[in-house]
């Protein structure tokens, strides 16, 4: 058994056959030209297609990130800059309503004081006003007083001197 | 679910040991008869047989002309890796195939691998034309179904992993041949597992035509990406010149050792499964024994058919895998070389 086989292994499996190599060129040759056409063509196509589409989707996705993080960080500093701003704002708010008050204080302040002094003025002329006339009443009646008393008594001449005399001592003494 | 396995082993006991002493003697009683009358035993065997295993059926029947003499089983064994005119369908007849007459003085009449081939590429055409025509309604959106699925995980493995890995730039060129020559061999090795089925690629002949095309697929490659004078520089391997008188014949024999290697690679790995196979087989056949035949040949056969399984992709795989490194070997040694030249211009 074994020596036939090795016989025939030996006589036939490696023997040439010219029209099997014929017939399998040709079919391979056929097999390969239709599957190029109907088959390899639209599978590859479109797997580099998805390649493609995963690639572009993974790009786009890793755009995406970068972008929103820029926007987020462009955010974040508005939002500083705004902060900064508003503190900014209030801070000259009360600069000013602080100024504004001192100036206005002041200016009451000094209104008041010429008020004051106005004041003070008037009622010293009016009070000057007030001696003045208050003299010559006294002075009036001092007169007709005396008068009564020379016209009954003395020349008037001599007595007015007397008491103006008087009257000047009085105010001396006065003052 | 515990009670179940403490019973199993027990079941299986009891299962052997009706079984034994029945097949004992059923074997007395068959060989007994088959000194009477040879064809009582070959249709029981046959019977017996096919119902053991139904992959390995046409071999078992086959295996049953053997009883008549030992001497005989070699030449059924080589009766089916050898290529012949007739299509057998063992218990149901054959179909004798038509010769044609030579043309300039070759014999290009239809054998039984001629017919495993045409199979082969109906069964190729059909299933991927079928993926193609889904392929080319499919929007890179949505994703591929079924069949189509199926062979994307093949081809984009083919692409990427054999061709991109082992060509580099420019494989796209390549890929067809190499889809194409994965898929061809792959169904031819399915297709010679399949009961009354044949391995075309168990055919020195076919394999040989594939590697001669893998050579000139090299070799076209090779004289496109070095031209002719780059061409005629790789056969001295960059050696000095005093060295070239053996450098160059050695360069020379290494181009037609690569297909020679192929060839003989998958040519016999595809014919050992399958002897292996058959042997198992016959091993019950040659001593007689229906005890070796259930304990020895069906789960070696069922063994060596599923290691035969993986072969077939494995080779398949390797034929493809080899004429892609072939075909990066032959382009990629002028290019790795511009590619570093570019890199010192920039």
């Amino acid at each position: 058994m074994l020596t036939s086989g090795i016989i025939l292994l030996a006589g036939s499996l490696l023997s040439p056959n010219p029209g099997l190599i014929f017939w399998t060129a040709i079919t391979f040759v056929i097999v390969l030209l239709i599957l190029k056409k109907v088959a390899w063509g639209p599978i590859l196509n479109a797997l580099e297609e998805r390649e493609k589409g995963i690639q572009a989707s993974i790009d786009r996705a890793h755009k995406a990130k970068d972008e929103s993080e820029a926007i987020l960080r462009k955010n974040k500093e508005l939002f500083a800059k705004a902060d900064a701003e508003s503190d900014r704002i209030i801070r000259e708010g009360k600069d000013y309503a602080e100024k504004l008050r001192a100036d206005l204080t002041e200016k009451a302040q000094v209104e008041a004081k010429k008020i004051i002094t106005a004041a003070k003025e008037e009622i010293e002329q009016e009070k000057r006003r007030a001696l003045d006339v208050l003299r010559n009443e006294v002075a009036d009646l001092a007169v007709k007083g005396a008068e009564k008393i020379i016209k009954t008594t003395l020349d008037a001449e001599m007595q007015k001197k007397i008491v103006d005399s008087m009257i000047q001592d009085l105010s001396t003494k006065r003052n | 679910m515990k009670r179940v396995n403490v019973i199993q082993p027990k079941a299986l006991l009891k299962v052997i040991a009706i079984l034994v002493p029945l097949l004992l003697s059923v074997n007395g009683l068959v060989f007994a008869a088959s000194g009477q009358s040879s064809d009582v035993s070959k249709n029981s065997a046959a019977a017996v047989a096919g119902t053991a295993v139904s992959a390995p059926a046409a071999e078992a029947a086959h295996g049953a002309e053997a009883t008549e003499g030992e001497e005989k089983a070699g030449d059924v064994i080589m009766h089916h890796i050898l290529d012949k005119n007739v299509l057998s369908f063992e218990p149901f007849g054959e179909i004798s195939l038509p010769k044609i007459p030579p043309i300039a003085g070759i014999d290009i009449s239809i054998t039984k691998h001629v017919v495993m081939l045409w199979v082969v590429s109906a069964l190729l055409l059909i299933v991927f034309s079928v993926v193609g025509g889904k392929y080319k309604n499919l929007t890179p959106r949505n994703a591929p179904k079924g069949l189509a699925n199926a062979m994307e995980a093949l081809v984009e493995f083919i692409r990427l992993d054999v061709a991109k890995s082992n060509i580099g730039h420019g494989y796209e060129k390549h890929l067809p041949y190499l889809l194409t020559v994965f898929f061809f061999i792959l169904f031819c090795n399915l297709l010679g597992l399949i009961p009354y089925g044949a391995t075309a690629t168990g055919n020195v002949n076919v394999t040989l035509t594939l590697s001669v095309f893998t050579f000139f697929v090299t070799q076209i490659a090779a004289f496109k990406a070095h031209g002719v004078k780059g061409y005629l520089k790789h056969l001295t391997a960059g050696t000095h010149w005093s060295l070239w008188i053996i450098m160059v014949p050695i360069e020379i024999i290494g181009q037609f050792t690569k297909p020679f290697a192929l060839t003989v690679r998958l040519f016999a790995n595809m014919t050992a499964g399958h002897i292996i196979i058959l042997s198992l087989i016959f091993i019950s056949f040659i001593l007689k024994s229906y005890i070796v035949a259930v304990a020895v040949s069906v789960p070696f056969a069922i063994f060596i058919y599923l290691l035969e399984l993986f072969v077939a992709f494995l080779q398949a795989f390797v034929f493809t895998m080899l004429s892609a490194l072939f075909i990066g070997l032959a382009t990629a040694h002028e290019g790795s070389d511009e590619h570093v030249a570019e890199g010192a211009h920039h």
